[in-house]
């Protein structure tokens, strides 16, 4: 592949594909079926919490 | 019996090859490096056949501790007392180096001066500073969020070792002049194959234990640790392709020549700045900040939004460093636009992290680790606004080269870098050594105070000397010539350099404060003092009013 050839397909379908794939990438955490599990995933963190444990 | 015996023939062989190799080595600087990794391999052969409790300290020190009940922290503490250690080290070249800018007399030739210092700075703190504290925190955070021990315990011993020996070879490789010439990729080639070694060694256990993990999500906050481990990979192993002169020597030759080499090292660069310094420390704020506010983080969505955005759009934006060079206009461009739309993820990290506390502000109020946090987003927030301002060409045509950049990098690096790591160790002192609480938290206050007015008089007088000194060097007069001389505008320069130094000089005594509160922490003392924050409460008041019978 030349250069030159590298280069258009970088400024076209090499974007268009880059953009599409982050779009589905954020869209995912959109989905209704997502909620729950970004409820969940949002206070994980805090199930080893034991009171008046560190 | 028999390992200890083969491990100590192993660590003596290797001595008994780096003293051939000093022999043989080509440049002085080459030589004291192989004695230093010999001197390390004696300590090491000394130490295993020293010990009278063989199983016992190798089973200390390489294996886990027994109990699978336990998280495995023994390389955290490490990694934390290593963390504040360089910390110190590197607010001390830093201040040091400043001082030199106001006073050229202290220029130590030819160890001590400005040009071998300042890489020995950037790197120290970045590196040594920002790097310990990655590890440590990583290893802390995922240990926790995937409810599982660290994978291969063992490794995750070589690579604290490893890294504090590739700190130490690039630190008095800088003092000694070995330096490959890129910024923040300093080291030769001998050492960037040893880091090499030691990041796949830390990528296997960071992954190995997401893969092992008893928790089915993986949290975002290890989202940002695994790109940041394997974006730096891609970028060391790139940025340092070169072929050396001699195996025996220090110096190589890159792979890459002219406007392509420059290309490659900001790219890297600029990428150092994104996944070193804004990705694994964004993955600190996402654990700590909601740990320490005991709130969840804001919206779980938009810390992926953020993380998806970063990842596409950071790797973009490395030729802003390089306006109005050889480089290709539509590359400048690309780098300029992409720059501008980091703002729009930055902000939204920013925010996600800042509105955790709603509902809680008035923690600000009442725990200065909290402030630190807060403080440390602002900062975020702010060093990501100024960094696409500077991208846009015809804003950096004024900036690029001016003491403005040096202002930026550090609004970013003391402020966010710095603050959120401290507000992570005051964090995660008590926890890893049990204690009930930090020895003091007013001295927390007292850091972040220093700190604070430190950052400002440091940032201001960078803002004041960079756009100045921008507006001297294009000055021209009637006749076309240039107005100021260079030396003339160093000479205005000196009150604001002066100002620095004092900044730096603040926030080198705060560290000094950390240094003593973790000391006495780990120490298992408390200071008597007055809690930051208690209603108050008079019982002599607490009385219902009677009625007094007229005399």
């Amino acid at each position: 592949m030349t250069y030159e050839a590298f280069r258009h397909f970088a400024d076209s379908y090499g974007l268009a594909a880059m953009v599409i794939l982050y779009l589905l990438l954020c869209g995912w955490v959109f989905l209704p079926r997502a909620k729950p599990g970004n409820e969940r995933a949002r206070t994980m963190i805090f199930e080893d919490d034991v009171p008046g444990d560190r | 019996m028999d390992v200890v015996l083969t491990r100590a023939f192993g660590w003596f062989a290797l001595f008994l090859l780096t003293t051939v190799g000093v022999v043989l080595a080509e440049d002085t600087g080459f030589a004291i490096h192989l004695a230093t990794v010999g001197a390390a391999a004696l300590i090491l052969g000394w130490l295993t056949l020293s010990n009278t409790d063989f199983e016992a300290v190798s089973g200390r020190i390489l294996r886990a501790p027994a109990d699978p009940g336990r998280y495995d922290d023994d390389p955290i503490r490490w990694g934390v007392i290593a963390t504040v250690f360089w910390g110190i080290a590197g607010f001390l070249a830093g201040v040091f180096i400043a001082l030199q800018l106001t006073f050229p007399q202290l220029n130590l030739e030819p160890y001590l001066n400005f040009g071998r210092l300042r890489p020995l700075h950037t790197s120290a703190v970045i590196f040594a500073f920002g790097g310990n504290a990655l590890i440590a925190t990583s290893f802390y955070v995922v240990q926790r969020t995937c409810r599982a021990r660290l994978f291969a315990p063992g490794l995750a011993r070589f690579v604290f070792w490893g890294y504090q020996l590739f700190i130490v070879l690039a630190a008095t490789g800088y003092l000694l002049g070995i330096t490959a010439g890129k910024e923040y990729a300093e080291p030769e080639w001998y050492v960037d194959l040893w880091l090499t070694i030691v990041w796949v060694a830390y990528a296997v256990v960071f992954i190995g234990t997401i893969v092992k993990r008893s928790e089915p999500h993986i949290y975002v906050a290890n989202w940002f640790y695994l790109a940041f481990i394997l974006t730096i990979a891609m970028l060391h192993i790139v940025n340092n392709l070169t072929m050396p002169v001699s195996l025996l020597g220090s110096k190589s030759y890159s792979a890459f020549a002219g406007v392509q080499d420059a290309l490659t090292q900001w790219w890297y660069g600029h990428n150092a700045v994104g996944f070193f310094l804004t990705a694994g420390f964004l993955a600190m704020m996402y654990y700590f900040v909601p740990k320490q506010a005991d709130r969840p983080i804001y919206s779980y969505r938009l810390s992926i939004i953020h993380f998806w955005s970063l990842i596409f759009l950071y790797i973009w934006a490395g030729p802003h460093h390089l306006h109005y060079t050889a480089l290709p206009d539509w590359a400048q461009t690309l780098g300029m636009v992409f720059s501008v739309m980091l703002w729009m993820p930055s902000w939204g990290g920013m925010i996600n992290g800042l509105m955790t506390l709603n509902g809680a502000w008035d923690k600000i109020r009442t725990d200065p680790i909290i402030r630190m946090m807060v403080m440390a987003l602002a900062f975020y927030g702010m060093s990501t606004f100024e960094g696409p301002m500077l991208s846009i060409r015809s804003v950096n045509s004024l900036s690029h080269y001016t003491d403005w950049t040096i202002g930026h990098v550090h609004s970013g690096a003391l402020g966010w870098n710095g603050m959120i790591t401290f507000a992570s160790i005051y964090f995660l002192v008590p926890r890893l050594w049990r204690r009930e609480r930090l020895y003091s938290l007013r001295m927390v206050n007292w850091h972040f105070w220093l700190a604070t007015v430190g950052i400002v008089l440091y940032a201001a007088a960078m803002w004041v000397a960079g756009i100045m000194q921008g507006l001297m060097w294009r000055e021209y007069g009637a006749d076309g010539y240039l107005v100021y001389a260079f030396s003339e505008v160093t000479e205005a320069m000196l009150p604001m350099y002066l100002i620095r130094a004092v900044g730096g000089l603040l926030y080198l005594a705060g560290a000094f404060l950390m240094v003593w509160n973790v000391w006495m922490t780990i120490a298992g003392r408390v200071r008597d003092e007055k809690p930051m924050h208690s209603a108050p409460y008079d019982e002599a008041a607490d009385r219902p009013l009677v009625g007094q019978p007229a005399e």
